[in-house]
């Protein structure tokens, strides 16, 4: 195991509830000062990873290793040491801004003076200074999500976990808060982050892709969408509906997506791939130009996941 | 159990309570509703009673015996009659609760020492029975009691003489305000308790909670103690008011007071958070808190008498909180007593609320599964 430089490690990771297998034998490794991003639809079992990770849930089966520590045997050493933010803004509605931080300083055994500081210091970075009284219950979706992110590095955790923490925002506040976790990576703040958005998965410098509890790609982006260079046609015709219907489950078609009014395909390793398109369009007679174009992630969570079932539906379950 | 995390869960459940009006409202306003309801309301030593008069022997020694228990008060003459068949029927309409019958032979039966009046009660309400049997108690001039007819049941003179000690007056205030204390806490402590986490884990703050280093413990005493102090503040405000609108003595020391209520508090919240632990939503904790408050208000021997109940619930009701603390409280603000003692029942208690914490610190897991 590559021991010190990885925060997180885990092997043979795996929960069940009742007959469900949520977690399916997970291998990770989450190098430090990392943003790590779990990829994957509603139900992959990110959720109950990270919750398995953090020590609040028992694994059914598996080893982990977070900073060093036995998981969930030490969760209690880990908590003074993570951050963690829920799916679910979990905050207290009733309680202010700076009441809200003032209470996870001390939950987090943050000394009385360093708390202060570091409470004054998060309203202004946060951007509260304007209103430090307001009640987190009163606030937008941005906001809250700001101060979840105020409150779990409170306590200048080494690792952060965040479950989904963008879902309820609008793209200019996910854009800042992308900035914010970047400036953490930076300070060395180790980061894992679960999303289902595709631009946000793109962000991370490594990725980890779920599918039903099994862990199906790994890697950076660019090496993710590398292993796809080629395979990627997209085809261009006046008549999409019909062309999908030509191309779908033909020899050489791995999956067809519309995109718009185009077709991205994704086909087998190999040269052939253009001339087996357009071939395939002039036997049903439809027009059409065909090109290579570059993978992208949803791609590579095409291929990843087609093995395990039919194939182009799956594409659907993400959004880009 | 660290006193930085400890104090922290305190000063939120405070805050929190602070901007919560209505649970603010319930603090004060159900002490003071209760104590006016049950001060005012509840009258167990009945007065004005209706009452049907039927002196068939009309003598002046038959008006002077209707007029004895027309002063007593407890009855007041709302029909007369010539027969009894008529008082039969006016209290079967439910004109009247109490008919008093004197029979035409009244100088004869009483010189002769026979039962010469009869009082016909209606049964269906035990408390007016009992008001009426004492009427029937009051001595005639030649020392012979009247007749209670309910079932032509012969009751003679009171020759055993009754001396209440400790509510001479037998006002009922003077009984049901010091209990009242115990049921008000009872409702409001188990209610506050009884949904204290499980709100927490409807608005999804347990799972934030359970990822800091605070502590089962420290979270259960953190919610416990600031509902500990409004417990206080309620018993004082009931009896500050019994004290001013009530004249209910404080016979033993007021610390014992304050103490026996603290120790009712504290069985309390512990029990609320047991229900916390195991109830899923507020609902729920609602309906079980109700499951453990009726039996509290019913068998306690706040309502009916502790001696009077059946073995089996008599065990039951030595189980509820609110038994041991009747007990205490009657002793020590109208008997007196110190609270040494009525030791048995603060023991109990005791043991009670450890039992209660305890099995809420170990029912509750820092996991989600």
């Amino acid at each position: 195991m590559a021991g010190n430089d990885a925060a997180v490690s885990a092997r043979g990771l795996t929960r069940q509830f009742g007959k469900l297998v949520a977690v399916d034998r997970v291998d990770l490794t989450v190098p430090r000062s990392h943003v790590y991003g779990f990829l994957g639809p509603n139900g992959s079992g990110k959720s109950t990873t990270i919750r398995m990770l953090c020590g609040l849930l028992t694994p059914t089966g598996g080893q982990i290793e977070v900073l060093g520590l036995r998981i969930p045997q030490q969760a209690e050493a880990l908590r003074r040491r993570i951050g963690y933010m829920t799916q679910r803004f979990s905050l207290f509605e009733d309680l202010s801004v700076r009441e809200n931080l003032e209470f996870l300083a001390a939950a987090h055994d943050v000394p009385k003076e360093r708390a202060r500081q570091r409470v004054d210091e998060l309203i202004a970075l946060y951007d509260f200074a304007d209103r430090p009284g307001q009640l987190a219950g009163t606030m937008s979706g941005g906001q809250k999500q700001r101060l979840a992110l105020a409150g779990a590095v409170i306590h200048e955790p080494e690792l952060l976990f965040l479950d989904e923490p963008t879902s309820a925002v609008d793209p200019e506040s996910r854009r800042n808060f992308w900035e914010r976790l970047f400036e953490l990576a930076d300070d060395g703040v180790t980061i894992l982050v679960s999303t289902h958005l595709m631009d946000e998965a793109e962000r991370c410098h490594r990725l980890a892709i779920l599918d039903r509890g099994r862990l199906v790609a790994d890697g950076t982006p660019l090496e993710l969408t590398g292993a796809l260079a080629g395979r990627i046609v997209e085809v261009v015709t006046p008549e999409a509906r019909k062309a999908q219907r030509a191309l779908s489950g033909r020899p050489g078609v791995l999956s067809v997506a519309q995109i718009g009014s185009d077709l991205r395909v994704l086909t087998p390793p190999g040269e052939a791939a253009l001339s087996n398109l357009r071939r395939l369009l002039e036997d049903a007679g439809l027009p059409g130009h065909v090109a290579v174009v570059a993978p992208n992630l949803e791609d590579v969570f095409v291929e990843a996941t087609r093995k395990r079932e039919g194939g182009a539906d799956t594409a659907g379950r993400l959004q880009a | 159990m660290n006193p930085r995390r400890l104090s922290a869960v305190m000063v939120k459940e405070l805050r929190q309570l602070r901007r919560d009006r209505v649970t603010l409202a319930m603090i004060i306003g159900i002490p003071l509703m209760q104590l006016v309801l049950f001060g005012y309301a509840i009258n167990l030593n009945l007065r004005g009673l209706s009452a049907g008069i039927a002196d068939q022997a009309n003598t002046a020694g038959s008006r002077a015996v209707v007029m004895d228990l027309l002063a007593t008060g407890v009855i007041k003459a709302d029909v007369s009659a010539v027969a009894p068949q008529q008082l039969m029927d006016s209290l079967r309409r439910g004109e009247i609760s109490v008919g008093v019958v004197i029979q035409p032979d009244f100088e004869r039966r009483r010189s002769e020492g026979r039962e010469a009046v009869q009082v016909l009660v209606d049964g269906s309400d035990t408390v007016v029975q009992s008001a009426a049997i004492q009427l029937a108690q009051m001595p005639l001039d030649n020392s012979r009691a009247l007749g209670n007819v309910t079932g032509l049941r012969e009751v003679t003179a009171a020759q055993i003489s009754v001396i209440s000690f400790y509510n001479p007056e037998r006002r009922s205030a003077v009984n049901i305000v010091p209990g009242l204390v115990g049921v008000i806490v009872t409702m409001t402590m188990v209610l506050f308790t009884g949904v204290a986490i499980v709100r927490e884990r409807e608005r999804g703050n347990m799972e934030l909670l359970m990822a800091t280093p605070v502590s089962v413990s420290e979270l259960m005493v953190g919610k416990v103690l600031p509902y500990a102090a409004i417990g206080l503040v309620q018993t004082t405000v009931i009896l500050l008011v019994g004290l001013w609108l009530f004249d209910v003595p404080i016979r033993g020391s007021l610390f014992d007071v304050y103490v026996a209520a603290l120790l009712l508090v504290l069985a309390n919240l512990t029990m609320g958070l047991l229900i916390s632990t195991k109830a899923q939503t507020q609902f729920q904790a609602m309906q079980m808190t109700f499951f453990v408050f009726l039996p509290s208000i019913l068998l306690s021997g706040f309502m009916f008498p502790f001696a009077g109940m059946p073995r089996v619930v008599q065990w039951i009701a030595e189980v509820l909180p609110l038994t041991h603390f009747l007990r205490l409280i009657r002793g020590v603000m109208l008997r007196g007593a110190a609270l040494v003692e009525l030791w048995p029942s603060v023991l109990a208690l005791v043991v009670f609320t450890t039992v209660m914490m305890a099995a809420a610190i170990l029912r509750f897991r820092k996991r989600l599964d």
